[in-house]
């Protein structure tokens, strides 16, 4: 009787690192002075910021006019960024918690990033829930709190309270996840302060963690409970955020398909621009060893799943709209493709359709540079998704009277601006006075130390150099 | 301690008491040395205040100002110590009254509030005008509110008060008098008896005094051809309706009561005894017009065509009725013939009008219509119609003689012929020779600039005078507000510059009693009150004026070609702005054209195939230059528009008319030629168009213009289907489910709604609705609808709760997607008003996060300003697209000024109606202010509110009474019976099948046509 052997697995961190080493160089990005990349990378984004910071300024003192909305388009790009990064923040939690239940080691040397990278698009997604209200100083009256006129409460038929709930739930479960998540990391850097400011900061932050058994062992319940948590939140966020356009009777929106396909999307996007921080991330931060050809490689099969039945779910509307018979719907579709927003709707078929099947090939998924511009494409095309959706349902719907064109206006760019320039402010932030990678955890996939102490005398010289 | 007696003394003058010491003992630290003392001058003011109090002061300074800064602006409300007997506050006070502007006649009633006129309605009283109201009239009562007409008057472009005015007036009148220099009084049509009394009492004063009357859209050729009058038109009697040329329903003449009687003949009722007849109505015309686009039959034709096609019409006439021929040349274009021939059929209920201003054209319409049987049944030539009384002739030898010198003095009454009259250029250079020169214009325009007085008149609103639209058909105005600004009627000008008492009112008041009247104070009151009076029983005159056809064919001979190959331009009015004598109004300027949906400027208007062959595309500038004079504007691709014809609209490009007003278009009055003695609205010869390289957009409110073959949204069908199946060209939709097919509107997931009080609801004819969009004015006015300008209408922004869509037809296949979405060369229109349609599963409610919009106990969805957070959900998941959301503050921002940024302006705001600010969502609210007022008014009376007592505005100001607002709940009410009626015929919902259940019914289109149009 044979027995099934596994085959033996690839190492998940190479270079032959030891756990003072991972600690190390993990370590040294916080507590060096900021490298010349970092503080160009830095003051860039600053810039970016507080252009958009402007824009948004302006948008908010002048009125939403500012933007090229009309009578006819009342959404356009405010909601598309909202769904692209709600999309983009999908990565994170499903990185964290759905591959921590499946077990997936590869995660542990990506997700505190990834997980980082979700607070902070779904920050940017805030941002637009905000700046495309016409009031946005009365955003609070979309929460059900009480106030003195009794019986006034939120439309809990409505979307978007739902949406609000779900934003809101989502930012806080993944901020408490990513937040768990590094206190054992803050208590290493805790640690190793040379500085008062550090020790204070850090050791503020770490809660006190002492690295006993027990912590550690509520460290795991506590993971596997936020997992737990948080699953669901991977599917419902989008789905809601779908939901938006699915319970409405605008042909184009009014699709049941929406939720699946829309998940589906928000993974894709969200894979997508993990793997474009990433690339940058471990080439800048020097993290080869940690962030692997072999994690690239798994990120880019994901990307083509999800992507390949995002493409099905654009198959399957076509032919649902031909086989309802309803005239709205049909025209609706039939305008997508060869109406005055033909070229976003074929943006989003070559982006995210075609693009990710390059990624059958191995070459091409092992491969960082195309790897890194298939990943801008994929988001690049997902924002065209959501344009797709949003505006060329809009623009024409039942009544041709009604119909109207959507550009525009450099305020529209310019708060789209100011959501990049918040994120990357915040993320460069994080890169450099937090740990990118989860220490812990990685160093409870590596092997044990003494069969690789040659390698790893080389390679600890190699990185010294 | 022991008492002691012992005293301390700080120095020698304290022990002395030197008076010296007594006097400053309280001056603790004696004379302080400060920095003013060395120069001896206070530091702060002069007077003495010291660097503590300085820093005292400013500390309370600072305080105070931050304080005050926190605090809100004060808003005086002063209550009345006095109150007026009449006035109560809130409860509005309504005034009947005459609004005329030159030709144009309407009785009105005014809404004032608080001693405000903020609403014009129609005067159901007259038999004139019986309550119909063009949107221009609607629009007058912002014009009362106008921060830049005059406010007072001027000598020599400087403020002067009217002593000074009269004095150097009289004082230079006289002088001319004494030379008996020739003295003219220039105006448009005067509507009023007793204005053209004072004129002659002023011309009895100074006798070498002419009063020269011309209009700038004139029908001299009409007077003309009727021996000096206009006849009475009665198009309700028709049953074969031909215009050539003549927008009746839209512009021409007396549009809005052209309007009601054509609907009339338009009507149909889908019950078993229902009406199932209908005039035949036939347009051949340059440009398409709003009567056009109504017509069931309508043909293209160059304006140097005009005569000729007349002429061939007579001879069709002739031809089937035996009468001789008229010599011209015969043009060929279709449904000529089939109208000659309807048009003998119904002899004795046929009407020919036609809208040249050429007498000889107009000579031959009049024998047409002698052999079709007109006169005494659809064309009355017994009662005369004043709404013209212009002289072209007269005019044009004015100009002449100003030119030469030969006038010494003249008066412009409320006249701008510099702008809108086709010799203006030659008057303004012909005015400097004239050595007394005065207008009575409310703003210093074209004309009053260049006059060397200024004496503004007040604005009818606040003034009192007469009408006689008709002959014995009387009318009077009376003022609703005092004087706003220094302003001085022109009658009473005129009395005092004759040397007479001023009071106009008393002597409008004697002239009525002795004239008028002729009974007695009593009846003065009630004229007052009735607003009108009318002693004269119509009498009919079938008498035919004597023309002379043949000589008129020949005239037309010579000034007609059949087929001419350049390039003509027509020069037409525009329904809304019309003239532009309210150039300045932003209500009409935002006014969307009925046919072009555009506002805010005109265009040269070209058909499709002449843009091909031009090689021109919508938004293309192009200099149009003729008769030496170029105008530079963008073009409009017009379906339906003849060939090689550039169309541009009159009423644009004021220069000195106001800010909403100026540089706002081209003027197109100069491009007016002179055929046959007649200022004629075209321009055939030498007319050259080309490119500028430049575009700019033109700002309209549709810029698709097909309805895509979509039937769920204009249902139609022709009268010869209808007359066998009411429901012929109804469209219902069919749902596939597992118990068979089922309408879509039985299919639901909505529990439905209990109305057990009322439940509101509207019913839109769109067999009657003309498009002529009097509604979106009266809309605006009522619920204070901001106008957002030029820009943001091109942004696609405009705010109207109500707008009409008007829906041009194709040629191509139901399949053919793309050819869909050209119009066809010429197109059958439709006109379909859009508003909020109340639904019943209104999509819009259910996806309001914070519940501003929700469905009323009476079945209106209401909108709740205060509560909204501006999200536009509701907007982009409302099918209708009829959800209007305020991108920006519209009111008190300087980028929006159109009336509404100043305390004068802001004084035609219904203060009934929120005005919305920045960010909230707003739209049709099925005027619930009216709803709720009469609903109180009947339970004060304590009784059911009657059926039509609640009035929306835009139904209340149809002039053809195609929209029915009422209560679907009280069976005796209008719109039950007629919803009983039409529910098995014509009644529909725009796009029923995504049930939605709207509360507003459309009834099918009905053409009098032989074979429905397909697509």
């Amino acid at each position: 009787m044979s027995h099934v052997v596994s085959p033996i697995r690839e190492k998940l961190v190479t270079g032959g690192k030891s756990y003072s080493d991972v600690t190390h160089d993990i370590c040294k990005q916080v507590e060096g002075e900021p490298t010349k990349e970092w503080k160009w990378a830095f003051g860039i984004s600053s810039i970016v910021f507080i252009y958009g910071a402007y824009c948004l300024f302006y948008t908010w003192w002048q009125g939403i006019g500012v933007w090229g909305l009309n009578k006819t388009v009342g959404w356009a790009w405010d909601i598309t960024n909202f769904v692209w990064w709600v999309g983009i923040g999908h990565a994170g939690t499903l990185i964290s918690a759905v591959l921590l239940l499946f077990r997936q080691k590869w995660r542990t040397s990506i997700n505190r990033s990834a997980e980082a990278m979700t607070i902070f698009a779904v920050l940017c997604a805030a941002s637009f829930i905000l700046a495309h209200m016409g009031r946005p100083w009365l955003a609070h009256w979309a929460l059900p709190l009480p106030n003195a006129f009794g019986s006034l409460w939120v439309n809990f038929n409505s979307p978007l309270v739902w949406d609000v709930f779900a934003i809101s739930t989502y930012l806080s479960v993944s901020l408490l996840f990513w937040y768990m998540g590094l206190v054992p990391d803050l208590a290493s850097i805790r640690d190793r302060a040379t500085t008062k400011g550090r020790k204070f900061w850090y050791g503020l932050f770490s809660l006190g963690w002492t690295g006993s058994s027990k912590t550690w062992a509520r460290y795991e319940y506590m993971s596997l409970i936020l997992a737990g948590i948080s699953t669901p939140l991977v599917l419902s966020v989008h789905t809601i955020v779908s939901m938006d356009f699915a319970t409405s009777v605008i042909p184009g929106w009014h699709t049941t398909i929406f939720p699946p396909y829309f998940v589906a999307g928000a993974i894709f996007s969200g894979f997508a621009m993990v793997q474009t921080l990433l690339l940058i991330t471990r080439v800048v931060f020097k993290l080869e060893d940690y962030i692997t050809i072999e994690h690239i490689e798994m990120m880019n099969i994901v990307i083509t799943v999800t992507g390949s039945v995002v493409g099905i779910a654009y198959l399957t509307e076509f032919f649902i709209a031909w086989y309802s018979g309803v005239e709205y719907e049909s025209y609706a579709f039939i305008n997508r493709a060869t109406g005055p927003y033909w070229w976003a709707y074929w943006m989003m078929m070559t982006c995210n359709v075609i693009s990710p099947q390059l990624f059958w090939s191995k070459a091409i998924r092992t491969n960082l540079m195309v790897s890194f511009f298939l990943s801008i494409v994929v988001n690049v095309g997902m924002w065209f998704e959501r344009f797709v959706i949003i505006v060329t349902s809009l623009h024409r719907d039942y009544l041709p009277s009604s119909w109207a064109m959507f550009s525009p206006t450099m305020y529209d760019i310019g708060d789209y601006i100011f959501s990049f320039g918040l994120f990357f402010t915040l993320f460069f932030l994080f890169a450099k006075y937090l740990p990118v990678v989860n220490m812990a955890e990685v160093k409870s996939v590596m092997k044990g130390v003494s069969s690789n102490f040659p390698e790893k005398k080389k390679a600890t010289k190699k990185t010294e150099e | 301690m022991e008492n002691s007696n012992k005293r301390y003394w700080k120095g020698i003058e304290e022990l002395t008491n030197e008076p010296s010491f007594v006097k400053n003992i309280h001056n603790e630290f004696g004379n302080m040395p400060s920095e003013n003392d060395s120069k001896g001058e206070a530091l702060v003011d002069g007077s003495g205040t010291h660097r503590r109090d300085f820093l005292k002061m400013l500390g309370f300074g600072v305080a105070a100002v931050s304080l005050a800064a926190c605090e809100a602006p004060v808003k005086k409300t002063i209550p009345y110590l006095n109150k007026p007997v009449d006035v109560e506050p809130t409860i509005a006070n309504w005034y009947a009254s005459t609004y005329t502007d030159g030709g144009e006649y309407a009785s009105i009633l005014v809404k004032t509030r608080e001693g405000r006129p903020i609403k014009i309605e129609g005067n159901k009283l007259s038999a004139v005008s019986k309550g119909v109201l063009s949107g221009r009239a609607h629009a007058s009562v912002l014009s009362l509110y106008d921060n830049e007409k005059l406010k007072g008057p001027q000598i020599g472009a400087k403020a002067a008060d009217w002593a000074q005015l009269d004095k150097e007036f009289i004082a230079k009148l006289a002088a001319v008098a004494a030379k008996g220099g020739q003295i003219r009084i220039v105006s448009n049509t005067i509507l009023s008896p007793s204005t053209k009394k004072v004129i002659a009492e002023f011309t009895a004063k100074y006798p070498t005094t002419q009063h020269v009357v011309y209009d700038a859209n004139p029908a001299y050729g009409l007077t003309q051809a009727h021996g000096g009058i206009l006849p009475s038109i009665d198009f309700s009697k028709a049953k074969t309706i031909v215009s050539v040329g003549a927008d009746f329903l839209g512009t021409w003449v007396a549009p809005t009561e052209f309007a009601a009687q054509w609907a009339e003949t338009r009507r149909v009722g889908s019950a078993k005894d229902g009406k199932k007849e209908m005039s035949r109505h036939y347009q051949f015309e340059t440009i398409l017009s709003n009567t056009g686009a109504n017509a069931d039959y309508r043909s293209a034709y160059k304006p140097s065509q005009e005569g000729l096609v007349v002429i061939s019409l007579y001879n069709a006439v002739a031809k089937l009725t035996g009468a001789a021929a008229l010599a011209g040349a015969s043009v060929k274009i279709d449904h000529l013939d089939k109208a000659a021939k309807d048009l003998v059929a119904s002899k004795g209920a046929s009407i020919v009008v036609a809208g040249s201003n050429d007498p000889e054209v107009q000579k031959v319409v009049v024998a047409i219509n002698a052999l079709v049987g007109a006169y005494g049944a659809t064309i009355n030539t017994g009662v005369a119609v004043n709404y013209r009384q212009g002289n072209d002739m007269a005019m044009a030898n004015f100009i002449k003689e100003a030119g030469a010198g030969k006038i010494a003095a003249v008066i412009f009454y409320n006249a701008n012929p510099v702008y809108n009259h086709p010799m203006g250029a030659a008057l303004a250079a012909a005015l400097p020779k004239v050595e007394v020169s005065l207008a009575t214009n409310e703003r210093a325009d074209e004309t009053a600039s260049l006059c060397q007085f200024i004496a503004p008149d007040s604005h009818y609103l606040e003034s009192w005078n007469d009408a006689e639209p008709k002959t014995g058909f009387y009318s009077l105005t009376q003022p609703t507000i005092s004087t706003i600004f220094k302003t001085r009627q022109a009658q009473s000008s005129l009395l005092t510059w004759a040397g007479l008492n001023g009071d106009y009112a008393a002597y409008l008041e004697r002239n009525w009693e002795s004239n008028i009247l002729k009974a007695g104070a009593v009846q003065w009151k009630n004229a007052l009150h009735d607003g009108v009076f009318q002693p004269n029983a119509a009498s009919i005159s079938s008498a035919v004026p004597s023309v002379d056809a043949n000589a008129a064919a020949a005239a037309i001979s010579k000034a007609y070609s059949a087929s001419s190959t350049g390039l003509e331009i027509s020069v037409y009015e525009k329904v809304g702005l019309g003239t532009g004598s309210q150039a300045n109004n932003p209500w009409l300027q935002e006014f969307p054209e009925p046919v072009s949906k555009a506002c805010w400027d005109n265009y040269a208007s070209i058909s499709q195939p002449t843009a091909t062959k031009l090689n021109l595309k919508q938004g293309d500038v192009v200099k149009v230059a003729a008769k030496g004079y170029e105008v530079t504007l963008p073009v409009l691709v017009q379906p339906g528009q003849a060939q090689d014809t550039v169309a541009i609209a009159i009423g644009y490009g004021r220069t000195k008319a106001g800010k909403s007003a100026d540089g706002v278009g081209v003027n197109a009055y100069p491009f007016i030629s002179e055929i046959n003695g007649a200022c004629v609205g075209t321009c055939t010869t030498g007319v050259s168009v080309s490119p500028t390289g430049d575009t700019k957009d033109i700002a309209q409110t549709q810029t698709h213009h097909t309805v895509m073959a979509r039937q769920a949204v204009v249902q139609e069908t022709v009268l010869g289907e209808f007359v066998k199946n009411p429901q012929s060209g109804r469209f219902n939709p069919t749902v596939a489910t597992s118990e068979g097919k089922k309408n879509a509107t039985d299919l639901t997931l909505w529990n439905g709604h209990q109305y057990n009080n009322h439940a509101w609801g509207m019913v839109i004819d769109l067999n009657t609705c003309t498009g002529c969009s009097a509604c979106v004015v009266s809309c605006s006015a009522e619920n204070n609808v901001p106008v957002v300008g030029r820009q943001e209408v091109i942004n696609r922004r405009e705010m109207h709760w109500m707008r009409i869509d008007r829906y041009y037809s194709s040629d191509a296949e139901v399949e053919d997607l793309k050819g869909l979405e050209v119009a066809s060369d010429n197109p059958e229109v439709v006109f379909q008003p859009m508003l909020c349609q109340h639904c019943n599963n209104a999509p819009c409610e259910t996806v309001c996060p914070v519940l501003a919009t929700t469905h009323s106990t009476e079945g209106l969805n209401q909108m709740t300003y205060n509560r909204c957070i501006g999200t536009r959900y509701c907007a982009n998941n409302c099918p209708y697209k009829v959800r209007r959301f305020n991108w920006f503050r519209y009111y008190q921002t300087d980028e929006y000024d159109f009336h509404f940024n100043n305390d004068l302006g802001r004084m035609v705001i219904n203060p009934d109606v929120t005005v919305r600010s920045r960010g909230v969502m707003e739209k049709c609210s099925m005027c619930v202010q009216r709803i709720q007022e009469g609903k109180l008014t009947a339970k004060k009376e304590k009784r059911r509110p009657v059926d039509g007592e609640i009035q929306v505005a835009c139904a209340q100001s149809c002039p053809t009474n195609a929209i029915t607002f009422g209560d679907m709940n009280d069976p005796a009410s209008e719109i039950s019976k007629l919803l009983a009626v039409e529910k098995e015929g014509r009644a529909y919902g725009v796009i029923e099948e995504i049930n939605v259940k709207p509360n507003i019914s459309y009834l099918m289109k009905v053409r009098n046509k032989d074979v429905k149009k397909e697509a």
